[in-house]
């Protein structure tokens, strides 16, 4: 076991242990605060998968502007329910089965598509990022649904401001 | 050397705990965060499949590029939406916001 798969190990653990506190936790503020967790968590793993620059990009707008509307969100909704009483509904049993039921579905597939091992070399991550920057702007790359992607962004946000915009 | 299983494996814990968090939580601001959850778990696969299949095409990192702003309008909108709902009803519970039922 080389100390990659160790800090492996640790970040999925803290991942998944931090994702269990968000869908478990009775106080909102704090799942908001375990969600920055497991986000930070994801990050990590994406810098070990070599791609450093959206490990930024989690961290900018996963935790910098996600998790803080988020908060935001919650704080803006507190003394509703209390932070008392049941968080989850009367069949929350239910749910845990279908998803524990999703996740051995998948662990069967992963297991049985068996994977090659090999892990192919990589370029210096420079050229990652030139050849993203390139195609996201060459109309024989993937300008389209940049475009598509900056004007949902845009309807997004006059649609929210319309929507929780507060008339006196 | 990381196996890419493992990565597969740990997206798919993600995945589950999300879904869980969206099926079983009453507070809808709850919800948003067990999609947010799901959708982490989507970007670690694709970002898992392109480092390990083919890191010399780009267009696993494009599409993680919009996952990513899908994410944002995403929580912006439902935020909002939720905001508005309990203006209205001073309620988060998803269960009672039922304006639209028929």
């Amino acid at each position: 076991m080389t100390w990659m798969q160790i800090v492996f190990i640790v970040t999925a653990a803290v991942t998944l242990g931090s994702a269990v506190r968000v869908v478990s936790s009775g106080k909102m503020l704090h799942a908001a605060l375990w969600l920055v967790a497991a986000l930070f968590g994801v990050a990590i793993l994406f810098a070990m998968l070599e791609a450093g620059f959206f490990a930024v990009v989690q961290v900018l707008v996963y935790i910098g502007a996600i998790a803080i509307l988020v908060i935001f969100a919650v704080m803006l909704t507190r003394h509703v329910m209390e932070d008392t009483g049941p968080q989850v509904i009367q069949s929350w049993w239910l749910a845990a089965i279908l998803a524990a039921m999703v996740f051995a579905g998948l662990v069967v597939l992963i297991i049985s598509a068996g994977f090659k091992a090999q892990l192919p070399p990589i370029q210096d991550s420079q050229t990652m990022i030139v050849a993203l920057g390139q195609a996201l702007v060459m109309p024989d790359g993937y300008l389209l649904p940049f475009e598509v992607a900056s004007v949902m962004l845009l309807a997004a946000l006059v649609g929210s401001i319309y929507i929780a915009y507060q008339k006196r | 050397m990381i196996p890419l299983s493992w990565y597969l494996i740990v997206a798919a814990g993600l995945f589950s705990i999300g879904l869980f968090g969206v099926l079983a939580r009453k507070n809808a601001i709850a919800i948003f965060m067990g999609i947010e959850l799901m959708l982490n778990a989507v970007m670690i696969n694709l970002l898992a499949f392109w480092r390990y299949h083919n890191p010399g095409q780009i267009t696993g990192p494009v599409f993680v590029v919009i996952v990513f702003a899908a994410a944002a309008g995403e929580i912006a909108v439902g935020l909002a939406i939720v905001i508005s709902a309990y203006r209205r009803n001073a309620t988060v519970v998803a269960d009672e916001i039922n304006e639209l039922k028929g």
